[in-house]
């Protein structure tokens, strides 16, 4: 048995993790003692070693869509943006309307490349007129400071990575609310989808944000680095169920969401994607770049009873017109999905076919989300 | 986790019974997670040790499953269709893969200690 080879491409490695051996050494969230505890199954994922499951994907998926669940997601980063041409320089370097944004408010955003890629997909939080705090993908981390540095000179802006300083856990399910009520000060039935407010939560003080990556509702909680293990214990107290990476995928990708890498990349314009909404016209870094219409499109798919992943090409008659971007076996609506990237001017038919070692199957053209919540 | 004495192991964790038959270990079941689709190879294909004769689908990825024999396939464990799920609840009974009759074996199986104990 081992990792068949239409699979080898895929971020979202499993395994033991003892196959794994990385050039570098992985990082290590304030959790990973935890995660250990609770039984994880540790892999290394975007430079990190996270917890890919506790239990199972499938009981956790579920316990986050009836219930709810605890993500550790403290690899992703944190930079802080503060000064007078804050805003001004946001709205350079991203696509979406930063001067939109309240105090309070947590906006998705795309930061764009010159040639109309994407240097990340991101989300950005306002904290008061000067101070925006901007919320990276883990594997981007790096690469996302040196493209901000370069393109903050010439703005009265200030960058500090806190990305070290901050836990991150995302509490997600339709209980998430009802469950963290009785342990907060504020009134959380007030704060309605992406705010993004100071708070107590179990006696520490956290941020919070009504954001998330599952289609649930639920919570971001941003703690301190060295409180975060205490925090995460007692969410668990609470009843929490603790999921890894892996129910994370399938249930963002029922949710319809895009994930840096397979979705989106440098080398793909961004558009291809239902997402048009999050670029506004303003002069931004992308701007010129993402002039012309994209030659591909992003669809999704539903199959019968094989999994398709990623890089499995996609077929429209004999023709091969695409390619599956990321795929798995929906927990929830128990068959599998995909999502494709296929050229532009075959995006509109309604059947195709997968290619899954050598023979095909059929694959009926879904709307992107596949799941939505009641 | 369980190693059945009268079975003999790949390193790559197939199992192969006295009779023929295959299936994966309580380990690689475990490894592997919820398993959603099981791709079984056609009833009278001839194999050779070591070729990649099935696959095995969990939730997160595809994993390759290769002859601990040669010989050629006599049956197919049909319930997988309905119901792979019995690869992880029963790997070594109801959750068997398919059947060999075998002409020779690889030359590289462990018993069922040696391969516990690789896998402990």
């Amino acid at each position: 048995m081992s990792e068949s080879a239409g699979r080898r491409r895929a971020g979202l490695r499993y395994s033991s993790g003892v196959t794994d051996t990385p050039e570098t050494p992985l990082k290590r969230t304030p959790l990973h003692a935890a995660h250990l505890c609770a039984g994880a199954r540790m892999v290394p994922f975007g430079g990190w070693e996270m917890p890919v499951q506790y239990t199972g994907v499938k009981a956790e998926h579920d316990a986050v869509r009836t219930r709810a669940g605890v993500f550790d997601v403290s690899h992703m980063g944190e930079f802080r943006v503060t000064g007078p041409d804050a805003e001004a320089f946001l709205q350079r370097v991203t696509t979406n309307d930063v001067t939109k944004l309240k105090p309070g408010r947590a906006q998705y955003n795309w930061l764009p490349n010159e040639s109309g890629g994407l240097v990340d997909d991101i989300y950005v939080y306002r904290v008061g007129p000067e101070e925006f705090l901007l919320v990276v993908n883990a594997a981007n981390i790096a690469k996302d400071w040196a493209h901000l540095q370069r393109y903050a000179s010439g703005f009265d802006v200030r960058l500090s990575d806190e990305s070290d300083r901050w836990g991150l856990l995302a509490v997600q399910g339709p209980q998430a609310e009802t469950l963290l009520q009785p342990h907060t000060d504020v009134d959380l039935s007030a704060k309605k989808k992406n705010a993004y407010f100071p708070a107590t939560l179990l006696g520490f003080g956290v941020w919070l944000a009504r954001t998330g990556y599952t289609g649930e509702d639920g919570f971001e909680v941003f703690v301190r680095a060295e409180e975060a293990e205490a925090l995460w214990e007692a969410l668990l107290a609470l009843g929490l169920t603790p999921a890894g990476l892996g129910a994370r995928d399938t249930l963002r990708l029922e949710a319809g969401f895009p994930l840096y890498g397979h979705e989106f990349a440098e080398d793909l314009h961004p558009l291809a994607s239902s997402y048009t909404w999050v670029v506004k016209d303003k002069d931004h870094v992308g701007r010129a770049g993402m002039q012309a219409a994209p030659p591909v499109r992003l669809i999704g798919l539903a199959l019968e009873r094989v999994p398709v992943r990623e890089g499995y090409p996609v077929l429209l008659g004999n023709e091969r017109i695409g390619h599956v971007t990321s795929g798995t076996s929906s927990p929830t609506l128990g068959h599998p999905i995909a999502m494709a990237l296929v050229r532009a001017d075959a995006a509109d038919a309604e059947a195709y076919a997968v290619e899954v070692r050598g023979k095909t199957h059929p694959a009926r053209r879904v709307a992107l989300p596949f799941y939505k919540r009641a | 986790m369980q190693t059945p004495p009268e079975l003999k192991y790949a390193p790559s964790h197939e199992w192969l019974a006295p009779d023929g038959t295959v299936g994966i270990s309580d380990f690689a079941q475990d490894q592997l997670g919820d398993v959603v689709y099981v791709e079984l190879p056609e009833v009278g294909r001839v194999v050779t040790a070591g070729e990649t004769v099935a696959v095995v689908e969990s939730v997160k990825t595809a994993s390759d499953i290769y002859a601990p024999a040669s010989g050629t396939i006599v049956a197919v464990n049909e319930q997988l269709s309905g119901s792979p799920e019995l690869v992880n609840q029963s790997p070594y009974t109801d959750g068997w893969l398919f059947r060999l009759d075998v002409t020779e074996e690889s030359g590289d199986l462990l018993d069922a200690e040696a391969y516990a104990a690789a896998n402990g």
